[in-house]
């Protein structure tokens, strides 16, 4: 039985594969063997470590050398030297981007790492229905030194310090919200954490609530702490279950340990929390219409001001914090203002979650620091686009949120930024998108979701909106002229200046930000009546290439349509009056006859 | 349970817990105890996390390896769900992905038990914040 004393690590994230990482495993197994140490050292292919620029990656463990840029040539040099005299190879190591040093170890260079993790720093580590896990890693201590030593002012300020933006969105300074509500003189005040989560392809709060629980309950004592309040409501979506039971749980343990409910660490405060099922209207997200929509009224938003941390539920002073949020706050407190506020960009402090999906290689969640770029995350963190397709654009902020471009890759991502970009931060959903993808079809994708999304209340989203999904759609389907994007474009405008709530003046976004980065798409759709991307079925056209076929009929069986017709080994032709554009014939044909216009 | 009355309770608890952890990990019986850690938020458990939790616990007691299993959050690699985090005292943690049934086999005959990687490997690709 082999006794292995040494593994080679070859990254096989897809980024490393498509230059050559295979090649380098067998060319290292052969170099392996062919030293007789087949059963001291063992080669393994491993997932994406992060870091494609320096690609492909080759690990040796146990000293932790970490080879970068590895060509398959390598392996001879590799095993001769490192495995067999025991000399690192110097010129593959990765070198010191300041003085040029190459550097021995991945364990001093945990600078390639790109993601740091605050929000998410218990999931996947802690069981998240274990209270004591939570404890052990320093759970409830903010809070044990919040109410044992610290005024709520003292907190505030260390919060305000920090420089925390509300995560969810909009950015709002968290200390100032804190500060307002608790500034607000009543009888009884609220802590509201916004878990009504509903950008499409978001799912950083669910991840949260469902691995990190307590980081929430115990960041809304806190805030009820420095606000005043005694009452914790937590607004969640009802689609969200196994969140709902994970908190739940962790609710009543916390309450079995007296962390919530009367006199908390046997000081005079005392905190409670109850729970509100969203059905998952996405207009609830907006704080306004998240108060209604929990007090039974509809989830329609109000005017501001009064804002919420003056009048909010049953009219009274409200805190409302998303959970990213909220699961930041102990760490601010323990770890000091001072270590939050030292990672991120001028104006945007701390880390961001973002849900990465799309066209991307390694979906997942990932927590990279404010300033990180676009391209980083993309193509380093994200392993790049699937297939080896050309990338295109990155939407961030849902809904609300716009495309960039290539040329917004190398901006560093903050809050102001991506405004300015013509985007926004958004709660963190980033999704990807290649070459196939149709920007207008991605507009009218977004359009659709707010259509149906919009309350209602406000004329500009109701009626505006309805009336941007026409265009867009008549556009895909080849009936726009150059005129209806000027129009277009003005009606945007209008619905942006006099909607009510976020929703409206947002919803335009997408269509504003296609229409400035990918001007030429529309007009390719207007003008010539094509879709460059070939994704608007009515503007497709599929032909068979009478040279290519064979006859075998595949095509003609397949089609749900019956809109294929031929004789056995002679060629077919398509009636593009009853095709529907399905594509099942594209991806049947074996002899690659037909072709897509 | 007792409730938590003051700070130093809180450190108590939270030494006592800290220990046991550490005793869970190291301790008598430190080369048979293997900790294994099923990431389990909806996104795992839909691709099948919570049999691969049931088979790992079944098969582990199966071939009398002393272990603990149990659930996590989402780790955050969803392109390689299920995934596990395997802790083997004296060894790193090592998260493996794409784990099912034949995997998770091949984990505990290769890896817990004749300390050879199996192909799958994530490596950790963030910072904590633990100091």
């Amino acid at each position: 039985m082999a006794d292995y004393k040494m593994h080679l690590l070859v990254c096989g994230g897809t980024g490393c594969n498509a230059s050559d990482s295979e090649q380098i495993r067998d060319n290292l197994l052969t170099e392996v063997e062919k030293h007789d140490l087949n059963d001291e050292v063992q080669v393994v292919m491993t997932g994406c470590f992060g870091f494609c620029e320096k690609g492909p990656i080759v690990k040796i463990l146990p000293d932790n050398t970490f080879y970068v840029q590895v060509k398959p040539e390598d392996a001879a040099t590799i095993v001769e030297e490192h495995l067999i005299k025991g000399r690192k190879v110097e010129r593959l190591l990765y070198k010191d981007p300041e003085n040029n040093e190459p550097i021995s170890d991945s364990k001093h260079m945990e600078f390639y790492k790109k993601q740091v993790r605050i929000a998410l720093r218990n999931c996947g580590f802690i069981n998240p229905e274990n209270i004591d896990e939570y404890i052990a890693r320093d759970g409830y201590a903010a809070l044990a030194k919040c109410l044992g030593e610290r005024t709520p002012q003292q907190v505030i300020d260390e919060i305000k310090l920090s420089g925390q933006r509300g995560r969810g969105g909009g950015g709002f300074p968290t200390g100032l919200k804190w500060e307002i509500t608790s500034k607000s003189v009543a009888d009884q005040k609220y802590v509201v954490c916004n878990a009504d989560e509903g950008d499409p392809g978001a799912f950083m709060d669910r991840s949260i609530l469902e691995g990190d629980p307590h980081s929430v309950i115990e960041a809304m004592a806190i805030c009820g702490y420095c606000t005043g309040s005694t009452k914790g409501l937590v607004y969640i979506r009802a689609e969200y279950p196994l969140a709902i039971q994970r908190l739940k749980t962790a609710i009543k343990q916390a309450r079995e340990y007296g962390l919530l409910g009367e006199e908390i660490f046997g000081t005079p405060f005392s905190f409670d929390i109850t729970l509100r099922y969203g059905a998952g209207a996405f207009v609830c997200g907006e704080e306004t219409a998240l108060i209604h929509s929990m007090e039974g009224l509809r989830g329609e938003p109000t005017f501001k001001p009064p804002f919420p941390s003056e009048s909010g539920y049953l009219g009274k002073p409200t805190t409302v914090n998303n959970v990213e949020t909220l699961a930041s706050i102990p760490v601010i407190i323990n770890k000091g203002a001072a270590f939050f506020n030292s990672i991120g960009t001028a104006k945007s402090k701390g880390t961001k979650v973002f849900a990465l999906a799309g066209k991307i290689n390694n979906v997942g969640l990932i927590e990279v620091p404010m300033g990180t770029t676009l391209r980083e995350v993309i193509f380093d963190i994200g392993g790049g686009i699937k297939g080896g397709k050309k990338f295109k654009a990155v939407q961030t902020g849902g809904p609300s949120g716009g495309c960039l471009t290539h040329s917004f890759l190398d901006t560093p991502i903050d809050y102001d930024n991506l405004i300015s970009a013509g985007s926004m931060m958004g709660s963190g959903g980033m999704i990807v998108m290649d070459e196939d993808d149709c920007m207008v079809s991605i507009a009218k994708f977004y359009l659709e979701f707010t259509l149906d999304e919009s309350c209602g209340k406000c004329t500009p989203c109701r009626i505006g909106n309805k009336r941007l999904f026409e265009m867009l759609d008549k556009i895909t389907k080849g009936l726009g002229t150059e005129e209806d994007l000027s129009r277009l474009r003005s009606l945007c405008k209008v619905i942006k200046d006099t909607s009510l709530c976020g929703l409206g003046q947002t919803s335009p976004n997408p269509i504003l930000s296609t229409l400035d980065n990918f001007y030429d798409e529309y007009l390719a759709h207007v003008k010539e009546h094509k879709c460059p991307a070939g994704q608007c079925k009515s503007l497709v056209k599929y032909t068979i290439d009478s040279e290519k076929c064979t006859g075998c009929t595949l095509c003609f069986r397949n089609c749900p349509v019956g809109a294929i017709a031929g004789e056995k080994r002679a060629p077919h032709t398509i009636d593009n009056s009853i095709c529907i554009k399905c594509g099942v014939c594209y991806d049947k044909c074996k002899f690659d006859a037909i072709s897509v216009s | 349970m007792n409730k938590i009355k003051s700070l130093d309770d809180l450190r108590q608890l939270r030494e006592g817990m800290q220990a046991k952890i550490k005793l869970r990990e190291s301790g008598n019986n430190a080369e048979n105890m293997v900790r294994i850690k099923v990431a389990m938020s909806t996104c795992g458990i839909a691709s099948g996390a919570k049999e691969i939790m049931n088979f790992m616990m079944d098969e582990l007691e199966h071939k009398a390896i002393e272990a603990v299993v149990s659930q996590t959050g989402c780790m955050g690699y969803c392109y390689a769900e299920p995934t596990i985090e395997v802790t083997v005292p004296g060894r790193e943690p090592i998260v493996f992905g794409e784990v099912d049934k034949f995997r998770a086999a091949e984990i505990i005959e290769k890896y817990i038990i004749h300390n050879e990687l199996v192909d799958g490997i994530l490596p950790v690709n963030y910072r904590s914040i633990d100091n």
